[in-house]
């Protein structure tokens, strides 16, 4: 393959932060003392004065969040995602979800790929967590072009938004002159008949790329992006479950909960149809290098090849 | 209003949260009693609001952080001219706009949706950050019960506050000494409370929290304080007002019957007629 650009979408974070923070004066940024790896820290160094560190104390800082929006401010809350949907889940669901408060939540570091700092801060459940609270619009963009779009989309849209981002650089995907972001619209990157894989985030590279090796065995896979899993794009899976055989979901992120239970949620309702489901197996991750990581637990492109071959 | 106004709106108001509970059939009386006092003071003296126009933008904030007194501040709203005093009858039930605990979407005048303990400081010290952004003038009023202030929570909020030198910002601790296992002091103390928020950078004024000349001097001391956060710590009893409430912890959340609330109003009439003596 040729060389690919590659960025990982924190960085895409922040940059688009500071581009939203000179388009609006509202724009707030709010972090817990991780700046310098949410890449808020852009945002910062252009806007001090909008650059609010709450300290190590993420529950606070939902809840300043939470105040900051019922004045006006649209407030961008950043921390990794475990701290975000994890430790401030109730202060989420509470003081942001339950008042549909205008509050954008920056979780970085999701899923494995957050390498060597090990099973603590790889969080494979906020997708699931984030997804139980009503009004809550949850993006996980697969790409730089699209995190930036994403962040833009957040800002426009009046309610909780929750944006997932990675840490590991990831191939840039969606720089084609026709790209659109839309919340909620899925892409189907990759027509094909025979299979269908939905992926999002980090994985939806990692598909494309395992779609090519199924080719060349003779399975032609659609591929779809799902970077909006709540509200979903009902339709778009509706169409791929009676079009092809078999869904296969990708995420890095608990097949308890995340993508692949939203999947067979729209599915079992309106369209039952077989599903593999290909994510974190129920169980920790752990130390390594982030792409070690993704080919140990199977959730680079020859893991999903392989459990694609193993599951048709 | 002067003091006698003021007493007799208290008064009022505890007849409105005995009255609202009763019709509810379960709530939160001992907690709504002790805060009435304060409760009063805040909407009918020193905050900027107008129930014609509940959202304004430059309105003084109140974040009721131990929303389960939501009585006392519905009493307070119904009284100010927010929404119809009928509502207070229906607190509780089925598809009623009033709440167990406040619902900011639902309730005209009520500025954050609140309850789950811990989470409104932080929420009111947002508001007031907001204020320092963009330079407004508006104040922030926030109440904590004396359980309350041992979540953790309460505490990262404080740190932040004292450390932004939100001098908008007004922390009432209801400190009426029982929370539902008991007093606070037996179940996990957090006394010294005023030490406490002084170790947080905050002015700290201890008040009786039924004594309205204190309540004044409080409110205005805290304003006229630059650079840090005031707490008023306010000495209260639980079920104040009420003979058979008092401080009795089993009074945290339940509601009289149809005897108990015709004892409790007769105790509060007894209040009135002596106010009206004066």
């Amino acid at each position: 393959m040729s060389e690919v650009k590659k960025i990982a979408t924190r960085d895409s974070y922040g940059n688009a932060l500071v581009e939203l923070g000179k388009e609006f004066d509202n724009v707030v940024v709010l972090d817990a003392d991780l700046a310098a790896a949410t890449k808020t820290g852009t945002f910062k160094k252009e806007f001090p004065e909008r650059h609010i560190d709450c300290g190590i104390a993420e529950c606070n800082m939902m809840g300043i969040a939470a105040g900051l929006a019922t004045t006006g401010k649209v407030p961008f809350a950043s921390s990794f995602a475990m701290f975000a949907a994890g430790r401030a889940f109730e202060q989420v669901r509470n003081a942001i979800g339950y008042p549909k408060l205008n509050v954008k939540i920056g979780a970085t570091h999701a899923g494995i790929s957050v390498g060597e700092d090990g099973a603590t801060h790889q969080c494979n459940e906020d997708i699931a967590l984030m997804r139980t609270i009503p009004n809550m619009v949850i993006i996980n963009p697969s790409d730089d072009v699209e995190a930036k779009a994403a962040v833009k989309a957040a800002y426009e849209h009046y309610g909780p938004v929750y944006l997932r981002f990675g840490r590991l650089a990831a191939p840039v995907i969606n720089d084609t002159p026709d790209y659109k972001f839309e919340i909620g619209k899925g892409v189907t990157v990759r027509d094909g008949k025979d299979i269908t894989i939905v992926a999002t985030g980090l994985e939806v590279g990692f598909a494309v790329e395992a779609a090519e090796m199924l080719a060349k065995d003779g399975i032609d896979a659609r591929v779809v992006n799902i970077h909006t899993i709540k509200p979903i794009d009902e339709d778009i899976i509706v169409k791929a479950a009676q079009e092809t055989k078999k869904i296969f979901t990708v995420e890095e992120h608990s097949i308890i909960g995340g993508l692949g239970s939203a999947v067979c949620d729209v599915l079992c309702e309106k369209c039952p149809a077989p599903v593999y489901k290909i994510g974190v197996r129920d169980t920790f991750g752990e130390s390594g290098p982030a792409v070690e990581l993704l080919h140990k637990y199977e959730l680079d492109a020859e893991g999903i090849y392989k459990q694609v071959k193993e599951n048709m | 209003m002067n003091k006698l106004e003021l007493q007799q709106h208290a008064n009022q108001l505890r007849k409105h949260i005995v009255t609202s509970l009763h019709a509810a059939k379960c709530g939160h009386p001992g907690g709504s009693l002790s805060v009435a006092d304060i409760m009063t003071y805040l909407y009918f003296e020193e905050m900027n609001v107008d129930p014609k126009d509940p959202k304004k933008a430059d309105r003084d904030r109140l974040v009721l952080s131990k929303g389960h007194v939501a009585p006392a501040l519905y009493a307070a709203l119904a009284m100010k001219g927010y929404f119809p005093k009928e509502e207070l009858l229906k607190l509780r039930k089925t598809g009623a706009m009033l709440q167990g605990h406040p619902d900011m979407k639902g309730t005209p005048g009520v500025d954050m949706s609140a309850g789950s303990l811990g989470q409104g400081i932080s929420v009111a010290v947002g508001m007031a950050l907001s204020a320092k952004l963009s330079n407004e003038d508006y104040r922030v009023y926030t109440i904590l019960g004396d359980g309350e202030i041992q979540e953790g929570q309460v505490w990262e909020a404080a740190m932040f506050a004292g450390h932004r030198k939100l001098d908008n910002l007004v922390v009432i601790v209801d400190n009426n000494n029982l929370q539902i296992d008991g007093s606070i002091d037996e179940v996990c103390s957090p006394y010294p409370i005023g030490d406490k928020f002084k170790a947080f950078n905050f002015n700290v004024i201890e008040i009786d929290g039924h004594d309205f000349d204190a309540i004044e001097a409080a409110f205005k001391a805290a304003k006229e304080t630059k650079g840090m956060p005031t707490a008023i710590v306010a000495k209260t009893t639980k079920g104040k007002g009420v003979s058979f409430m008092e401080n009795q912890a089993s009074w945290h959340g339940a509601a009289p019957n149809d005897e108990q609330y015709a004892t409790a109003m007769a105790d509060l009439e007894k209040v009135g007629e002596a106010l009206c003596q004066k």
